[in-house]
C-alpha cells in the first residue's frame, strides 16, 4: 500500500475521506467538480484525495438497495468505479476501516497499520442499524439490512426460510419487508409503535397505510414489544412479546432505525451530541478545525438527517469550504415521497399537526384506500403539512405550498379533493407554485414573474417586455394576465378590469355598452366611451361584440380596422406570412366528390394538407393573393368558410354514431351537422368547439369540449365548458336525457349568456370557473331561467342564426373586398420571401438558412447557367 | 414611376384603406402604406413591410392602434408594436423599421426613397 502514502509537498492539499458510502462519494465528487473550477483561475491548489473505505467495494445506491432482490446487481447498484477514481487522481483503499486519529499529527491509521497523513480529515461513516437489546438477537438468522453484504446475508437465509418478520415498522421496515415477500417468504411486520411508519405519517395514514399493506399479504402486528427470541416449535424461532403472544419465525430482519456510527470520533475526543452524531456547524466543522464530518454521521442543530439530499448538502457545503466557497449547511426539508410495495405514500413537513394552532382538513376513499390530509396555519393561509398514502398526485403541489409558504386558496380542501363532476373549483393561480411554467415558449415561471415585480416589473406590459412571457405562441396570454392581476391584487395594487389603455371598461361592459346604446361600429365605441386609437386588445374584442351583436359582415368597410390579420384576411396567418385554408366540413361528414375537390385545390395551389382535430382538411401555404381564387373554387364545389380564423364555433366533432355503429344509440353525425350549421359564424369571446359521441363509449370526446352532447337511450346528455388545450378540463353535466329541441334550447342559452359576460380571450372553461355560483347558477340560468332572460338569449341566438352568411363567399363577391388580397398595390408580384421545401413529399416554409443557400444558388445559376440545383427548393411564383 | 424632387409616386389614394394598411413595392423593396383617420385628422404613414422579428413581409396586415400618443403598427404576427412616426419597436429597443417620407400630391401617393 505504499504507492497510497500521501507525500506533502508545500503547495498540495491532503484530504483524506473516511467512508465511501453516496455522501462520502458525492463529497468526493464535489471536490473534483469545484477543483476543476476553481483551478482555473487560480492553479496553485492542489489536491492530494485519498479515501479509505471499510466495505469491501467503493460507493453505491442504498437508496435503490432493495431492487438488488429484484435482481439488479452489485455493479447496477455501483455510483462510480476504481477507474473513475483513477481517472480524477483520487487514491483509494477497500475493507480500509480507520481504528484511529491523531489529531495533533493530523494522520489517521488503518486496521492494516497503514497511516495517511491530512490537512483536512472527512467523516463519512455514516450509521449503522440498531438492533433492539433483545435476547437471543444474535442468533445466525436474525439480521439486518444496510450493506450489500446484509443483502447476501438475507438472500442466504431466505433461501433456507418460510417466515420472515421484519423488526420496525418504518420507511426502512417497509422496504426490508418488501424484500423478504419479493424473496418468497410469509413476511411479518413487527412494530413497538401503535402504527406504522409513525414518524412521517399521522394515525389516519397508518391505518390506511396498514390496510393497503395487507392486503399486499405482508401480516402486520403494531404495539409489540419483542422481549426475547427463542427456539420455535414450528418455526426455526420464537418471538416472545411483552403481551404474552408469540410469533414463529424462521428469520428475523432488524430494521427499526439507524444510529450514527460516530465512535470513532467519540473516541478521539471529538463533540458528540447526547444521543450521538458527531457535532458539526454549517460548514460542517467539527469541534477540530481541520475535520469535517458529513451525512448520517453528523449532528447538525441536534439533528440526525437520516435522508440522502441532505447528506448531499452537507458534502457540497464541506467541499465549499476547504476550496475557500461559501455554501453552507442550512438544515434540509425531510418531506418524503416514496412508493413501498405499489403503495405511494408521501409526507411533508409537519404531518401530526404539531405546530400550535394548526387545522387539517382530511379525505379518505375507503373503497380506494386513499387518504390525504393537509395541516394548516391557524389562519388557514399556509401549508404546514401533509401526510399522503395511495395517492401522491398532489405531493409536489403541496410541497411547493409547504417549502414556499404559497398562500393557500380560499378552500384548501380543494388542494387533495378528486376532481370530479363535483368537485370543487379548480385551483386558482394562486395555487400554481412558483415553479409552474406559465410561458413555454420562453420558459417563464410563476416565479420568474414575481421576481420580474420584485425587481421594479408594475403591469402587464412590463413583464411581457422583462421576461418576454406571452410573446412566443401567445397561448399563455389568459393565463399569465390572471397571474400578474393576481399579484397586483396580491401587492395591494388596485386591479382595473380595464380592457386596455383606451378603454375603462371590460369586455363584459363594453358588450352592454353596444347594445344598450345601438352601437354599430368601432369610431362610434370610441368617441362615445374610449380615447387614443385603439390597440390590438380592444379592437378585436369590439368586432367580436359587434359581430356577436349585430352580426353584420365582418369585412365591412367599417368593421376592416378593427379585424386581426386572421379576420380580415379570414386565414390562420402562418409563421412565413401565408396562410391556411380550412373549408367547413359539418361533423367531420364528406362526399368522396368534395374530397377530391380539396385535393384538386392543394394539388394546383401546391398546399400542404393536413387531417385536424376537428376532423376537417387544413391546407397550408396559401399566399394572400390566392386566397380569393382558391375559395372561389371550393365555394363553387359547395364548400363555405370552416371559421378557423376566428374566435367564433370551430368544429362540431362527432363519431359515426347509430347509422354504421354496432354500439351508437343515437344518429350523433346528424346531430353534430345539425349543429353546426346552426352556430356556425356565432363570434365570442373565444373559439368554441363541440363534440357529439354517439353512445356512452364518448368516441367523439365531447366531454373536452366546450359543449358536449353524449347521446342515451332517451335523448342526449349535454356536458358544458370542457376543454382541451393548454389547461384541460372535464366538461360538467349540466342536463341529462334531453330531447333535440330541448337540448337547442340549452346550448342557445348557454352560448349566448357566454357570448355576453365573458371577459375577452376567456375560453368557457375558465368563465365557469369564475362564474359566480358555478355550474349551479348557470343551471338556474338556463334550466330555471332564474333571471328571466332566456327568451331573449334564444331570440339573439336565432337572430345570430338567421343573418349568418359565409364570409368568403361575401368577400370574393365584392371587387371591393377581393382587392384586399393583393401582396402589393402597385404590382403583381408575389412576395418573394416566401420560399418552401419539400419534406415528406409536400412543401413547408424554407427556413432562413434554406432561404440563403436559395438565392446564391439562384445568383450562380444565372451566372452560369449550371444545371438546376437538385435540391428541392420550389419557390411558388 | 414618376419623380419629382425626390417624391416617388407609388400608388393613387384611393389604393390606400382607411385605418388599415396596403403594400407597395419600390426598388425590390416592400413598402407597408397606412391611412389613418381620426374625427379631425388624417394621415399618411409609410415603413418596411418586413416584420424584422417574425422575418416576414406582413406588417401591413397588422393592426393599427395607439399607445399613449404613439400611433402604432402591431404585428400581426406577434404583436410587437411598432411607431409609425419613429419606426421604433414599443418591446424592443434594438429593433427600428425604416420610416419613408410620406405624401398625397394630386390624389398621388408619394415617397422618398431611404437606404
Amino acid at each position: 500500500m505504499s504507492d497510497l502514502i500521501n507525500v506533502h509537498n508545500g503547495n498540495n492539499m491532503r484530504i483524506v475521506v473516511v467512508g465511501n458510502g453516496m455522501v462520502g462519494h458525492h463529497f468526493v465528487e464535489q471536490l473534483i467538480q469545484q477543483n476543476n473550477v476553481s483551478t482555473k483561475a487560480n492553479n496553485d491548489i492542489q489536491l492530494d484525495i485519498v479515501v479509505l473505505s471499510a466495505e469491501p467495494r467503493l460507493a453505491y445506491d442504498r437508496v435503490h438497495l432493495s431492487e438488488y432482490f429484484s435482481g439488479k446487481t452489485a455493479e447496477e447498484l455501483a455510483l462510480t468505479t476504481p477507474e473513475y477514481y483513477q481517472a480524477h487522481n483520487i487514491k483509494f483503499a477497500l475493507n480500509a476501516k480507520v481504528i484511529n486519529i491523531n489529531k495533533l499529527a493530523k494522520s489517521v491509521t488503518t486496521e492494516a497499520g497503514d497511516v495517511f497523513e491530512y490537512d483536512k480529515l472527512v467523516l463519512s461513516t455514516g450509521s449503522y442499524p440498531f438492533v433492539p437489546p433483545i435476547p437471543g438477537n444474535d442468533q445466525p438468522h436474525c439480521l439486518v439490512y444496510r450493506t450489500i453484504e446484509d443483502l447476501e446475508n438475507i438472500s442466504a437465509s431466505s433461501a433456507v426460510s418460510q417466515v420472515g418478520v421484519v423488526v420496525g415498522g418504518g420507511l426502512l421496515g417497509l422496504e426490508a419487508a418488501n424484500a423478504l415477500k419479493e424473496a418468497g417468504l410469509h413476511t411479518h411486520v413487527v412494530e413497538f409503535a401503535p402504527q406504522l411508519m409513525a414518524v412521517q405519517v399521522d394515525n389516519g395514514g397508518g391505518r390506511v397505510l396498514r390496510s393497503k399493506i395487507e392486503a399486499l399479504g405482508v401480516q402486520v402486528h403494531t404495539q409489540k414489544a419483542t422481549q426475547s427470541i427463542e427456539a420455535g416449535d414450528t418455526c426455526r424461532y420464537k418471538m416472545c412479546f411483552a403481551d404474552g403472544e408469540v410469533l414463529e419465525t424462521d428469520m428475523i430482519l432488524f430494521s427499526a432505525g439507524i444510529r450514527p456510527q460516530d465512535a470513532l470520533a467519540r473516541e478521539f475526543d471529538i463533540d458528540i451530541g447526547e444521543r450521538g452524531g458527531i457535532v458539526v456547524n454549517d460548514q460542517c466543522l467539527t469541534s477540530d478545525a481541520s475535520i469535517y464530518a458529513i451525512g448520517e454521521c453528523a449532528l447538525w442543530n441536534n439533528f440526525i438527517f437520516g435522508l440522502v439530499a441532505p447528506g448531499y448538502t452537507m458534502a457540497r457545503a464541506a467541499a465549499s469550504h476547504i476550496m475557500g466557497g461559501d455554501v453552507t449547511f442550512q438544515g434540509a426539508d425531510m418531506s418524503t415521497k416514496l412508493k413501498l410495495m405499489g403503495v405511494e405514500v408521501g409526507s411533508i413537513g409537519d404531518a401530526h399537526a404539531r405546530t400550535e394552532g394548526a387545522l387539517c382538513y382530511t379525505y379518505e376513499n375507503q373503497p380506494l384506500d386513499v387518504y390525504k390530509k393537509i395541516v394548516v396555519d391557524a389562519e388557514q393561509k399556509k401549508l404546514l403539512g401533509a401526510v399522503l398514502i395511495g395517492d401522491n398526485s398532489d405531493y409536489d403541489t403541496l410541497l411547493q405550498y409547504a417549502l414556499n409558504d404559497i398562500e393557500l386558496p380560499a378552500h384548501p380542501e380543494s388542494l387533495i379533493l378528486p376532481a370530479g363532476a363535483d368537485a370543487a373549483p379548480a385551483l386558482g393561480v394562486d395555487a400554481l407554485p412558483d415553479t409552474a411554467t406559465i410561458c413555454s415558449c420562453h420558459n417563464v415561471s410563476k416565479g420568474d414573474i414575481i421576481e420580474a415585480f420584485d425587481t421594479g416589473s408594475c403591469n402587464l406590459a412590463d413583464i411581457k417586455s422583462c421576461t418576454k412571457a406571452s410573446t412566443g405562441c401567445g397561448g399563455c396570454t389568459a393565463l399569465l394576465k390572471t397571474v400578474v392581476d393576481n399579484e397586483l391584487t396580491k401587492r395591494g395594487v388596485e386591479v382595473k378590469k380595464d380592457i386596455c389603455e383606451h378603454f375603462a371598461y371590460s369586455r363584459q361592459e363594453m358588450f352592454h355598452l353596444v347594445k344598450v346604446g345601438a352601437i354599430k361600429t368601432f369610431d362610434d365605441m370610441l368617441e362615445k366611451h374610449g380615447k387614443g386609437l385603439g390597440c390590438e386588445i380592444c379592437k378585436p374584442a369590439t368586432g367580436s361584440i359587434l359581430a356577436s351583436v349585430w352580426n353584420d359582415f365582418v369585412l365591412k368597410p367599417d368593421h376592416i380596422s378593427l379585424q386581426d390579420t386572421n379576420d380580415t384576411y379570414l386565414g390562420n396567418m402562418q409563421k412565413d406570412g401565408t396562410y391556411s385554408v380550412i373549408p367547413r366540413i359539418a361533423g367531420g361528414e364528406i362526399t368522396p366528390e368534395k374530397l377530391i375537390v380539396l385535393g384538386q385545390v392543394a394539388k394546383d395551389y401546391k398546399l400542404y394538407t393536413k387531417i385536424t382535430g376537428g376532423q376537417r382538411i387544413d391546407l397550408f401555404g396559401a399566399r394572400v393573393d390566392q386566397l380569393p381564387a382558391i375559395w372561389q373554387t371550393l365555394i363553387d364545389a359547395g364548400f363555405e368558410t370552416g371559421h378557423g380564423y376566428a374566435k367564433a364555433l370551430r368544429t362540431v366533432k362527432s363519431c359515426v354514431g347509430s347509422t354504421w355503429c354496432r354500439y351508437g344509440v343515437q344518429d350523433s353525425v346528424g346531430q353534430a351537422i345539425e349543429l353546426e350549421n346552426r352556430y356556425k359564424g356565432l363570434r365570442a369571446p373565444h373559439k368554441i368547439k363541440f363534440a357529439v359521441s354517439g353512445c356512452t363509449r364518448e368516441c367523439a370526446e365531447a366531454q373536452s369540449k366546450d359543449i358536449g352532447i353524449i347521446a342515451t337511450e332517451n335523448g342526449w346528455n349535454l356536458y358544458v365548458c370542457g376543454n382541451g388545450g393548454m389547461k384541460p378540463r372535464h366538461g360538467d353535466l349540466f342536463a341529462t336525457d334531453l330531447d333535440t329541441e330541448t337540448l337547442v334550447k340549452y346550448i342557445d342559452r348557454v352560448l349566448m349568456f357566454y357570448v355576453r359576460t365573458g371577459d375577452r380571450l376567456q375560453r368557457t372553461s375558465v368563465w365557469l370557473e369564475n362564474l359566480e355560483g358555478g355550474l349551479a347558477y348557470l343551471q338556474q340560468v338556463v334550466i330555471e331561467d332564474s333571471l328571466g332572460l332566456g327568451k331573449e338569449l334564444e331570440a339573439q341566438m336565432q337572430n345570430v342564426v338567421d343573418t349568418y352568411q359565409c364570409e368568403w363567399k361575401t368577400a370574393i363577391e365584392s371587387e371591393q373586398s377581393r382587392k384586399r388580397f393583393r401582396q402589393f398595390v402597385n404590382s403583381d408580384e408575389s412576395d418573394m420571401n416566401i420560399v418552401f421545401v419539400e419534406e415528406r413529399e409536400q412543401i413547408r416554409p424554407a427556413t432562413e438558412s434554406e432561404k440563403e443557400h436559395f438565392n446564391k444558388t439562384q445568383n450562380s445559376q444565372t451566372q452560369s447557367s449550371q444545371e438546376k440545383d437538385t435540391e428541392l427548393a420550389t419557390e411558388l411564383v | 414611376m414618376s419623380t419629382q424632387h425626390n417624391w416617388i409616386t407609388v400608388c393613387r389614394d384611393t389604393d390606400l384603406v382607411t385605418n388599415s394598411g396596403v403594400c407597395a413595392l419600390l426598388n425590390e423593396q416592400q413598402i407597408a402604406l397606412f391611412k389613418i383617420k381620426s374625427a379631425n385628422d388624417e394621415k399618411i404613414f409609410a415603413v418596411s413591410n418586413w416584420d424584422p422579428i417574425g422575418k416576414a413581409n406582413v406588417l401591413y396586415r397588422g393592426l393599427l392602434g395607439s399607445v399613449q400618443d404613439a400611433k402604432v403598427i402591431i404585428s400581426p404576427l406577434y404583436k410587437q408594436r411598432y411607431c409609425l412616426e419613429s419606426g421604433q419597436c414599443l418591446d424592443d429597443d434594438a429593433i427600428k423599421l425604416i420610416v419613408y417620407p410620406v405624401r398625397i400630391e394630386q390624389n398621388h401617393v408619394q415617397l422618398q426613397w431611404v437606404d
